[in-house]
C-alpha cells in the first residue's frame, strides 16, 4: 500500500521516485562472501579491458626511450672518456648523444596528436608529471649535449664546452632513465608495479647502448673502459630486469606471453650475448658485431616492455584481480605481500 | 609576450605550485560561457515524439536553434527527457533533413528538383483532375439511388505526429472535397482503445493522467513496455513504488520495465483476455469486488433481454451470429426492454435487409464513434435488480461468463503458473477498494489485436468491479505513442469520425440531419445535446452558408458505405480505385502490416505527395524498394509521379499537441523553417487556397462544399504562414457575435454558435490560448489545472464523480478527488469535477427527462446513455457485449476455452499479397511454429523517420534484430550476434540475433512456446538500416476498429542472412506451398 | 590532506583556486536506472561529440561499449539469471548503469599531463582544456578506470567535463537533467554522499543486499571520486576495477628509485673509466 494520500485539505506523503526499490532489484545471490584466493573465474564485463592502452606508436615511443637512453649513457660515457683523455671515444660519445637526442624529440613530437603544440610541454613545471619532468630535463640536456658537441668539435669556446660536458653528463642520466618512471607512472599493471625495477633496467639498457655504439665505430685500440662497461651495463640490465619479473609476481605473465616475450627474450639474448662477448673484443669486426648486439637488444628491451604492458591493459584479469585479492587482504588484516601473487595464476 | 601569462609564473608566484589547478587555466577556459547563456531567446515548446508531451525549452541565437532541452516547469515531466527527446537538437537541426521540394516523373529513375509554388499547382491540378475523373454523386443500393458526392480516388494518411490545428485543416478541406479515406497513425495504434474505453466508460481517452499513477496502491503495467517507450512518464510509476506500491508487469518479455517491477509476469503474446478474464473471475468468486460502486455506478444491476445468450451457451460465439456474413446482430444483447441499435444504426429503415444493414454499421467502424459518448441504448429505462440477483442481470451473466476463467485455464492458456497468476490477483484486490486505488497502464500491446478493443474492454470491466475508475491513483491509463496521437482522434483524421467523435454520416443509415441525429444521439446524458455539436461543426465549416433551411449543408458531408480505413485504401490502391495518396508524417512502407502490399500499392498510384523530414521508404519505393531489389517492380515501369515536399519541424511552427493525458499543450515557434521547408498548416492552407481559386465560379454541385468552405484564415510572417491561433479559435467555437465560447454546454443547434470540436470548446475561453498555458507545476497542486489544458472542460481525471460516494462524500478520507459542498450546492475538490456541477446527489430524473437532466444524481459516467459504467455493453461492439478470449488470427494453438478458435467476426482480406497461416491443429500450422511479437525501443521511434537518420540515436540501436531464448537458438542453431531469416507467408527478413534469457519459453497445455520478439524500427533508408518486421505481417483486423494485428502471429526462424533477389520471393513461395497455403486458409469463421 | 594520495578536504583550494565553491559531482544511483540512455545522448548533443560508431555488439541493449573520446557516458546492461531469486526478480535481474569519468580526487590523468591541458577547475572536477592539449596521450593509460581517450580524427584527449560551462553558470550538467528517473543526481559531493548513505540503508532494508556504494570513499585508492555510485553487484561486473589506486600515489618511489638509477648509471660509467685510466 503507498503511503500516498490525498485527502480534502490536500496531497501527503510524497517521495522522489529516485527512493523505489523495486523486488526486481533483488539477487538470490547474498552479496560479500568471497573465496581467500580470487578464482581466475571472474565477472568481467564481456571481457573487454578495464584500462584503455597507451595510443602511442611503438615505433616513435619504444624508439624515443632506446635515443633517449643511448644519449644519456653517452654524454656521461664522453664525459669519462674527456677525463680520462681519450679524444675519439669523447667525440662518439658527444656526436652520439647529440643525434640520438635530437632524433628521440623528433619521435616524441611526431607521436603527438597536435605536434605544433610541441611547446605546451614547457608550459607547466610539473613534479608529477613525469612527461613533464622529461620535458624540463631534456631542456636543460638537449642544448648542453648539443653545445658539448659543437664545441669538441670546433674545438672553440673550450671551457664553456667542458661544462657543457659536465652537464650533459649529469644530466643524461635522469634522461635514460626518468622513462622507466613514464612507464611506471601509469595505471597499466605490468608498468606500474615494475616501478622499482624499470629505472635499473633502463640504465642498464642505456649504458649497453651507449657503449654498444662505441664498440660499433671505434677500433678496439681506441675502446678503453668500453668493453667493461658494456659487460657492467649488460649484467645490471639482466639482474634488474630478472628481480622486476620476481617481485611482478603474477604480472611478470605479459613479459612473457606472446609478442612482448619474444621480444623480451631476443633482447635478452642479444645483451646477453654483447655483454659476455664484449670483454673479448679485439678486432673491429667483432666490436662490431658485439657493439650491433647490445644496440639491438637495448632497442628491443623498450619494444618488450611497451608491449608487456599493452598487453597486461588489453586483459581485465591483470588489472581486477591483483586490486580485488589486495582489497580482500586489506579486509582480512592478514595481508602478505607473497599473496599478490594469486597462486592458481602465477 | 607576456611573462604573467606564462602557467609555469602563475605556479611560482600563486598557490597553485603543482600546476594542477589555478595556474593551468587557458584562455579558452577563462572565457568559457554555455551557449544557452548566448541565446537571444528561449521558446516554450513540446518534444515531438512520444505522447508523454515533455516541454522543452528551445535556444535561439541568430534565428538558428543551438539547443533544445527539457522545460523543469512541465509537471508531466519536470525538465527530463528521453533519448528520443535528448536528440531532437540534431533531429531539427541535423544534416539529414531534406529542404528541397523533389519530384520524380512517370518511369524516371531520378529525382529532380522542383519549385515550390510550380509543385503546390500541380498537386492541386492533379487533385482537381481526379476528384472530376473518379467523383461519385449517387450510388446505386437497395434499389434507390442514395447521395455519397465523394470521391474514392484520392486518400491521405498521417496526422498523429502533426498539430491540432494541421490535422484540423486536413479533415476539414478533404471532407469538403469528397475525399473519405482519411487516415492517420491512431487507426494502428489506438483506435481500439477508443472503442474499448469508449463504449465501456464514455470517452475513448486514459481516464487518469501519468501524475496521478504517483497515488497508486498497485500499478499493473500490461500491454506496455512503459519505461522504455514512455520513459519520462515512468518517473511517475517510479513516484508511486517509491510510496510503497506495488508495480506489476504482465509481459511476453522480460524489458527495461520488468527490471523495475515488483513482479514479472511472463505471458503468451495474444493471451490477455484469458488473463484478465481470470483475475475477473477471481474477484466475482471471492466476492472481492466493491459493492456499492459496482451497485450505483456501473450496469451490474440492470437486468438483460431474455434472449440474449452468452458465449458460455453457444461454445464461444453470442447470440446473434450471422456466420454467413461473419456479423452479428445486436438485438439480442439489449437491456430489457430496451430498443435494440437496429432502432439505432438504421434510423427508421427498421425493415432494411438486417444483413445488409449489419454489414455496413460493422464496417464502417461506428466503434470509434464513442470516443465522446457511450453508444445509444435506445428509449425508455431498463429494469434493474439491486440486490443482483436476478439470473439475468449483467452481474450474473458477467459471473456465469467468467466463471471458466480459472487458475488453471490461465496457466493453460497464457502459460502463467497459478501461484504467480495468484499474485497478481492478490496484489490487485489487496490495493483497490474504498481506501485503495489500482490503475492499469497498456499501450499497443493489447491494441494491435483482431479484439483488441475487447482487450480494453476487459480491464475496463475489472476496473469497473474494483471500483477503481474516476478516482485518484486508479483508472486505466492509455500511453499513446505519437505526440499528437490522441488529437488526431479528437479532431480525427480518421475515415470514421467528425470532430469530437461524431461519426462520419453512412450512405444508407442517415438521409438527412434529423435522422443522422437521431441515429446516433442518445437521448440521456450529454451525447443528448449531439445536434448542438453537429450544427456548430457545420457552422464552423460551412459558415453563412449553413443555414436551417439547407440542413446547415449537411449535405456537403460525403457518405461512407463500408470501411474506408488505411487497409482498404491500400486494396483500393492495388484495384487502381485510388489514384492519388497524401502521406503526411506517416511512413506505411515500414509501418503498417504488410509493408511489401503497402508499396505494390503506392506502385499502382498515378501521383503519390510525400511530406516528411527525410527521403522516408514510403518516398523512394520506386528506385530502391525492396521490390526493386527481387525484381517484382521495375522503376521504368512505375508509373506513379512522386512530389516529396520538406516539412517543417515542431521548432518551426505554433500548434498544439494533445498529449496522452489529453492535455493541449501549445509550441511555439522558435525559428522560420529554411529552403522548401513548410508546416503541414502552409500546406493544407495553401492547397486549399490554390484549389479554390482554380475551382472558382464553377457551377458544378460537388464543388459548392469547396467553395463554400470557410477557408479565411489570416496568414503572417515572411512564408504567409496561416495563424494556428486562428485555427485554435475556430476549433474551441464562436458564439453570437463572435464571442469566443467558454464551454460547450454554450453550443446550441439553431446555428447561433460555431465550433470546430466540441470537445476542445473552452480551449479558447475568453479569447485567451488556455493551452499555451505554463504555470509551473511545483507552483500548483499535482492536478496543474493551469498547465495547457485538457478536454473535456480542463477535467484531469475522468468520471471523477465516481470518487465520491453516491451521498457526495469521500469514499474514504485517502482518496479524496471532487465531494458535494452541501453549502455551496455545488460539487468541488482538487479537480473540476466531471459532472454538471450543481447537480445534488439527490436528484432523480422524471421519466421524461433528456439530456444531462435525464441522469441522476449519481450517475458519474454523464456521456454514457444510462450514466453508468458499462461491464457489460449492449451496443457499440461489434464483436460482442462481453470480452471472450479467442486466439489470434494466426496461432500455434487452438482455443483452449472454446470450441471457436477466433473471433468470428474479425476482419480478414485474403489476397495474393496477404495470405494466411494454418493455426493450431490446422494440418500445415507446424511450417510455422513460432509466436512472432513486434515491439518499440527506448533509442527509436515508430517507422524510424525520426530516428533512423538520427547518429546519435542509430548508434544505439544500430541494427534491426531479433531476440529469442537460448533454448529457441539452440532449437534452431541461431548464433548470438549472427543473423537469422524470419519468414512467413507474406515475405521474409534478415535480422541480427540477440539471444537472450528475457526472451523464455512458455510450457503451457503440455506444449512448448517459443515467442520471437521484434522490434520494428528498420528499413532499407537511413543511416540506421535493416529489414522491416512489418514485412512479415499479415492485415487482420479487429472488426470494430480496423486495427492490425501485430503483437501476435506465427513465423519460423532460420540461421543466416535471407536470399536476395527472386531467391527471397521462391524462398516465401516454397513456405507457402509447404504449409499448403490456399486463399481460403485461416479465413474460416 | 595529501596532494598525491589519501583523503583532500578540499580539493579545489589545493589546487590554488581562492575561496572555491563547494566541490560538485554526480551520485549515479543505478538501482533506479531503466537503460534509456537519455544521459548519453544529452551529452552528446550539449557537447556536440561525433557519433561513436555503430556496432551491433549482442552486450544486452550496450552498443555503446564503453567509454572513450566520443562518448563521455555510457550505459552498461548485464542480463543476470538469478539463483533462487526474491519474488518478483523471475530468475533474473538486468542491471543497467550509467558510467562517467570519476573526476577523481586525485585524478591520475590531470597529475600525469605535461601541458597543464587536464586541470582542476574551482568545482573539484577534472577538465581537458582542448585549446591547450597537444595529443600526448599520455593521460590514456594513466587513467586506471579507462576513461579518457584520443580522438584520432583531431588527435586531442577527450573525456567528460561533469558540463564545466554548464555548472559555472549555475545549470545542472546535462545528462543530469535529462535523466528521467534521477538515477544521476548532480549536487555537492557532501549532500550526494550522504544521499547516498540513506539511500543504501533504505535498499538493504527492503531486501537488495547487494547494493553497493562505490567510489564514495575519501579512504579510497583515489582519495574517493567526484562522481561515484551505487551498484547492485562487484564493479568488475560493471566493468569498473575493484580497487583502483591513483598511480602517482607510488611517484615519489618511482622518483626515488629512478634516481638511484641515474646515479648507478653515472657511477658505473664514471667509475669504470676512471679505473681504466689508471691502469
Amino acid at each position: 500500500m503507498s503511503e500516498s494520500v490525498v485527502a480534502k485539505e490536500g496531497v501527503r506523503g510524497q517521495r522522489p521516485g529516485r527512493e523505489a526499490s523495486p523486488a526486481a532489484l533483488r539477487s538470490g545471490r547474498r552479496g560479500g562472501e568471497r573465496t581467500v584466493v580470487p578464482d581466475a573465474e571472474f565477472a568481467s564485463y564481456y571481457g573487454r579491458p578495464i584500462i584503455k592502452r597507451d595510443p602511442w606508436a611503438a615505433s616513435d615511443i619504444a624508439g624515443y626511450f632506446f635515443l633517449g637512453g643511448l644519449a644519456g649513457a653517452s654524454s656521461v660515457l664522453a664525459a669519462g672518456a674527456d677525463a680520462a683523455g681519450r679524444r675519439h671515444l669523447s667525440t662518439v660519445g658527444k656526436l652520439g648523444a647529440l643525434g640520438a637526442v635530437s632524433m628521440s624529440a623528433a619521435l616524441l613530437i611526431h607521436d603527438l596528436g597536435v605536434p605544433s603544440r610541441f611547446p605546451n610541454m614547457l608550459r607547466v613545471f610539473k613534479p608529477t608529471s613525469p612527461m613533464s619532468m622529461g620535458s624540463w630535463i631534456l631542456a636543460v640536456y638537449g642544448p648542453s649535449a648539443g653545445f658539448a658537441a659543437l664545441s669538441h668539435v670546433t674545438r672553440l669556446f673550450p671551457r664553456l664546452g667542458a661544462t657543457s660536458t659536465s652537464l650533459a653528463a649529469l644530466t643524461g642520466p635522469a634522461v635514460a632513465t626518468y622513462t622507466a618512471v613514464l612507464l611506471a607512472d601509469t595505471a597499466v599493471p605490468a608498468w606500474h608495479e615494475a616501478y622499482r625495477e624499470l629505472p635499473f633496467v633502463f640504465a642498464g639498457s642505456s649504458m649497453c647502448a651507449a657503449t654498444g655504439m662505441a664498440l660499433t665505430v671505434l677500433s678496439p685500440a681506441r675502446h678503453g673502459s668500453v668493453r667493461a662497461t658494456a659487460f657492467a651495463g649488460g649484467l645490471l640490465e639482466l639482474a634488474a630486469a630478472r628481480r622486476m619479473r620476481r617481485n611482478l609476481g603474477f604480472l611478470a605473465e605479459p613479459y612473457a606471453r606472446g609478442r612482448a616475450g619474444l621480444l623480451t627474450r631476443a633482447s635478452e639474448a642479444l645483451t646477453l650475448l654483447g655483454a659476455l662477448t664484449a670483454p673479448a673484443v679485439r678486432t673491429r669486426r667483432a666490436g662490431f658485431l658485439c657493439g650491433g648486439a647490445l644496440l639491438l637488444g637495448s632497442a628491443l628491451t623498450r619494444f618488450a616492455v611497451l608491449e608487456a604492458g599493452r598487453a597486461s591493459a588489453d586483459d581485465p584479469k591483470y588489472t581486477v584481480l591483483p586490486q580485488r585479492h589486495r582489497k580482500e587482504a586489506e579486509t582480512r588484516e592478514e595481508a602478505t605481500p607473497e599473496m599478490i601473487v594469486p597462486t592458481g595464476l602465477s | 609576450m607576456d611573462l604573467r601569462r606564462w602557467p609555469v609564473y602563475r605556479q611560482l608566484t600563486g598557490t597553485d605550485r603543482l600546476g594542477r589547478g589555478a595556474a593551468a587555466r587557458s584562455a579558452e577556459t577563462e572565457r568559457l560561457a554555455p551557449r544557452t547563456a548566448a541565446a537571444d531567446r528561449v521558446v516554450k515548446s513540446v518534444c515531438p515524439y512520444c505522447a508523454v508531451g515533455c516541454a522543452q525549452n528551445v535556444y535561439v541565437k541568430d534565428e538558428r536553434v543551438v539547443q533544445i532541452e527539457g522545460d523543469p516547469d512541465s509537471p508531466v515531466s519536470r525538465g527530463r527527457l528521453c533519448p528520443k527527446g535528448s536528440a531532437s537538437l540534431q533531429l531539427t537541426t541535423g544534416p539529414a533533413r531534406e529542404h528541397r521540394v523533389l519530384y520524380r516523373r512517370p518511369r524516371s529513375g531520378h529525382w529532380e528538383e522542383l519549385d515550390l509554388a510550380t509543385a503546390m499547382d500541380m498537386v492541386a491540378d492533379r487533385v482537381i483532375a481526379t476528384r472530376e475523373a473518379t467523383w461519385q454523386a449517387t450510388l446505386k443500393d437497395e434499389d434507390d439511388e442514395v447521395s455519397v458526392r465523394r470521391t474514392l480516388g484520392i486518400a491521405s494518411l498521417g496526422g498523429a505526429t502533426l498539430d491540432n490545428e494541421e490535422n484540423y485543416l486536413i479533415k476539414k478541406l478533404f471532407t469538403a472535397l469528397g475525399v473519405v479515406q482519411v487516415e492517420n497513425q491512431a487507426r494502428l495504434c489506438h483506435s481500439s482503445t477508443v472503442a474499448g474505453l469508449g463504449t465501456s466508460f464514455g470517452r475513448g481517452g486514459a481516464t487518469m493522467f501519468l501524475q496521478d499513477l504517483q497515488h497508486s496502491d498497485c500499478i499493473v503495467v500490461q500491454g506496455s513496455n512503459f519505461a522504455e517507450a514512455h520513459p519520462v512518464g515512468f518517473q511517475w510509476v517510479m513516484e508511486a513504488k517509491a510510496r510503497g506500491a506495488t508495480i506489476i508487469h504482465v509481459d511476453p518479455r522480460f524489458t527495461r520495465t520488468s527490471a523495475l517491477a515488483d513482479l514479472h509476469v511472463p505471458l503468451r503474446a495474444g493471451s490477455d483476455i484469458a488473463f484478465l478474464g481470470g483475475i475477473i473471475n477471481h474477484v466475482l468468486r471471492n466476492d472481492a469486488y466493491f459493492h456499492d460502486y459496482v451497485v450505483n455506478y456501473t450496469n451490474a444491476a440492470t437486468i438483460l433481454n431474455e434472449d440474449f445468450r452468452d458465449a458460455e451457451d453457444l461454445d464461444g460465439v453470442f447470440s446473434g451470429l450471422d456466420r454467413e456474413h461473419c456479423a452479428y446482430s445486436f438485438d439480442t444483447w439489449q437491456y430489457e426492454g430496451m430498443g435494440g441499435p437496429g432502432t439505432v444504426a438504421a434510423s427508421g429503415d427498421r425493415d432494411e435487409e438486417y444483413e445488409e444493414r449489419t454489414r455496413k454499421i460493422r464496417e464502417s467502424g461506428r466503434g470509434e464513434s464513442h470516443g465522446a459518448g457511450g453508444p445509444s441504448i435506445g428509449e425508455g429505462v431498463p429494469p434493474v435488480d439491486p440486490t443482483l440477483q436476478h439470473p439475468r442481470c449483467v452481474f450474473q451473466v458477467l459471473k456465469r461468463h467468467y466463471a471458466r476463467y480459472t487458475p488453471e485455464m490461465v496457466q493453460r492458456v497464457c502459460g502463467v503458473p497459478p501461484e504467480m497468476f495468484a499474485k497478481v490477483c492478490d496484489a490487485l484486490v489487496r490495493n483497490s477498494g474504498p481506501d485503495r486505488t489500482s490503475a492499469f497502464a497498456y499501450a499497443v500491446g493489447w491494441t494491435q489485436h483482431t479484439v483488441g478493443s475487447q482487450y480494453i474492454r476487459t480491464a475496463s470491466i475489472l476496473q469497473l468491479l474494483l471500483g477503481n475508475v474516476g478516482r485518484p491513483g486508479g483508472g486505466i491509463q492509455a500511453l499513446r505513442g505519437h505526440a499528437s496521437i490522441q488529437g488526431s482522434s479528437d479532431i480525427p483524421t480518421l475515415f470514421d469520425l467528425l470532430p469530437g467523435y461524431i461519426p462520419m454520416p453512412h450512405a444508407h443509415a442517415h438521409q438527412n440531419l434529423d435522422a443522422f441525429i437521431a441515429a446516433d444521439a442518445s437521448s440521456k446524458g450529454y451525447w443528448g445535446n449531439m445536434r448542438a455539436y453537429v450544427v456548430s461543426l457545420l457552422k464552423a465549416w460551412w459558415g453563412d452558408a449553413a443555414r436551417p433551411e439547407n440542413d446547415f449543408c449537411f449535405g456537403h458531408l460525403p457518405r461512407l458505405t463500408g470501411d474506408h480505413s488505411t487497409y482498404e485504401t491500400v486494396l483500393a490502391q492495388l484495384e487502381g480505385v485510388c489514384k492519388g495518396y497524401f502521406l503526411l508524417g506517416e511512413n506505411p512502407a515500414v509501418g503498417s502490416a504488410n509493408s511489401r502490399m503497402q508499396r505494390l500499392g503506392m506502385a499502382e498510384l498515378d501521383w503519390l505527395v510525400v511530406r516528411d523530414f527525410s527521403l522516408i521508404e514510403s518516398a523512394t519505393w520506386w528506385k530502391d524498394g525492396p521490390e526493386i531489389e527481387t525484381g517484382e517492380m521495375r522503376t521504368r515501369e512505375v508509373e506513379t509521379e512522386v512530389f516529396f515536399f520538406p516539412a517543417a519541424a515542431h521548432t518551426e511552427k505554433s500548434g498544439s499537441f494533445t498529449n496522452t493525458n489529453r492535455w493541449l499543450q501549445w509550441h511555439h515557434r522558435a525559428v522560420e523553417p529554411s529552403g522548401d521547408a513548410r508546416s503541414d498548416l502552409w500546406f493544407m492552407y495553401h492547397l486549399g487556397r490554390i484549389i479554390r481559386e482554380k475551382l472558382a465560379g464553377s457551377t458544378a454541385g460537388r464543388d459548392r462544399p469547396v467553395l463554400d468552405l470557410t477557408w479565411d484564415y489570416p496568414v503572417e510572417g515572411p512564408l504567409d504562414e496561416p495563424s494556428a491561433e486562428a485555427v485554435l479559435a475556430e476549433v474551441n467555437g464562436f458564439g453570437p457575435g463572435g464571442t469566443h465560447l467558454a464551454t460547450s454546454s454554450e453550443l446550441r443547434d439553431d446555428g447561433t454558435t460555431s465550433c470546430g470540436c466540441w470537445i476542445y470548446c473552452g480551449v479558447y475561453k475568453d479569447g485567451v490560448n488556455q493551452a499555451a498555458r505554463k504555470k509551473p507545476g511545483s507552483e500548483q497542486s499535482w492536478i496543474a489545472p493551469e498547465w495547457a489544458w485538457a478536454w473535456p472542460e480542463n477535467r484531469r481525471i475522468l468520471y471523477n464523480r465516481a470518487s465520491a460516494a453516491p451521498d457526495g462524500t469521500p469514499w474514504s478520507s485517502r482518496k479524496a478527488l471532487v465531494w458535494w459542498d452541501a453549502e455551496a450546492g455545488r460539487w468541488t475538490g482538487h479537480d473540476v469535477p466531471d459532472f454538471k456541477s450543481d447537480m445534488p446527489p439527490s436528484y432523480r430524473p422524471d421519466a421524461d427527462a433528456t439530456g444531462p437532466m435525464g441522469l441522476s444524481g449519481t450517475d458519474p459516467f454523464i456521456l454514457q446513455a444510462d450514466g453508468k459504467g458499462w461491464l457489460f455493453a449492449p451496443s457499440g461492439l461489434v464483436d460482442g457485449p462481453l470480452p471472450t478470449h479467442y486466439e489470434p488470427q494466426e496461432s500455434p494453438f487452438d482455443n483452449p476455452l472454446y470450441g471457436q478458435r477466433r473471433n468470428p467476426v474479425r476482419q480478414i482480406h485474403s489476397h495474393p499479397l496477404n495470405r494466411y497461416h494454418p493455426s493450431g491443429s490446422e494440418p500445415g500450422s507446424e511450417v510455422f511454429p513460432y509466436t512472432v511479437t513486434t515491439y518499440r525501443l527506448t533509442e527509436h521511434f515508430t517507422a524510424g523517420g525520426m530516428s533512423r537518420w538520427s547518429p546519435y540515436l542509430s548508434e544505439l540501436q544500430p541494427e534491426a534484430f531479433c531476440e529469442v531464448s537460448p533454448e529457441l537458438a539452440a532449437e534452431r542453431r541461431l548464433e548470438h550476434g549472427g543473423w537469422a531469416t524470419v519468414v512467413t507467408a507474406r515475405n521474409a527478413i534478415e535480422v541480427r540475433v540477440l539471444v537472450t534469457e528475457r526472451v523464455r519459453p512458455l510450457r503451457l497445455n503440455g506444449q512448448v512456446v517459443h515467442q520471437i520478439g521484434l522490434p520494428y524500427h528498420w528499413g532499407p533508408n537511413g543511416y540506421s538500416t535493416g529489414d522491416a518486421a512489418n514485412e512479415l505481417a499479415s492485415v487482420s483486423l479487429d472488426p470494430n476498429v480496423h486495427i492490425q494485428e501485430v503483437k501476435a502471429f506465427s513465423a519460423d526462424i532460420r540461421p543466416g542472412r535471407r536470399p536476395r533477389g527472386a531467391a527471397l520471393t521462391s524462398l516465401v513461395r516454397e513456405y507457402r506451398e509447404r504449409a499448403g497455403i490456399t486463399a481460403s486458409t485461416g479465413t474460416e469463421v | 590532506m595529501g596532494l598525491l594520495s589519501g583523503p583532500e578536504t578540499d580539493v579545489a583550494a589545493d589546487a590554488g583556486h581562492a575561496d572555491p565553491p563547494p566541490r560538485m559531482g554526480f551520485f549515479t544511483d543505478t538501482s533506479v536506472c531503466i537503460g534509456c540512455k537519455a544521459c548519453e545522448v544529452a551529452c552528446k548533443e550539449w557537447n556536440a561529440i561525433p557519433e561513436d560508431g555503430l556496432d551491433f555488439t549482442g552486450w544486452s541493449y550496450d552498443n555503446t561499449q564503453n567509454l572513450g573520446a566520443d562518448s563521455w557516458r555510457h550505459v552498461a546492461f548485464i542480463e543476470q539469471p538469478v539463483t533462487g531469486g526474491a519474488d518478483g526478480a523471475d530468475g533474473m535481474r538486468w542491471l543497467m548503469s550509467s558510467d562517467v569519468c570519476k573526476h577523481c580526487t586525485h585524478a591520475a590523468c590531470l597529475d600525469v599531463c605535461p601541458t597543464g591541458s587536464l586541470f582542476r577547475t574551482e568545482f573539484g572536477t577534472v577538465v581537458v582544456q582542448e585549446d591547450i592539449c597537444n595529443g600526448c596521450g599520455y593521460c590514456v593509460p594513466a587513467c586506471p578506470y579507462g576513461v579518457i581517450e584520443k580522438r584520432e580524427e583531431d588527435g586531442r584527449a577527450w573525456k567528460c567535463t561533469m558540463c564545466y560551462d554548464r555548472i559555472g553558470d549555475g545549470l545542472e550538467p546535462a545528462c543530469a537533467k535529462a535523466c528521467p528517473t534521477e538515477s544521476i543526481q548532480f549536487g555537492p559531493l557532501e549532500e550526494l554522499r550522504t544521499r547516498a548513505q540513506t539511500r543504501l540503508a533504505q535498499l538493504h532494508v527492503s531486501g537488495v543486499s547487494d547494493a553497493r556504494l562505490y567510489g564514495h570513499d575519501p579512504e579510497d585508492g583515489v582519495g574517493g571520486d567526484g562522481a561515484f555510485f551505487l551498484l547492485l553487484d562487484t564493479p568488475e561486473t560493471y566493468g569498473l576495477p575493484p580497487d583502483p589506486v591513483v598511480t602517482t600515489r607510488d611517484l615519489p618511489a618511482m622518483w626515488r628509485h629512478a634516481g638511484i638509477a641515474a646515479l648507478t648509471l653515472f657511477g658505473g660509467i664514471t667509475a669504470i673509466s676512471m679505473f681504466g685510466r689508471h691502469r
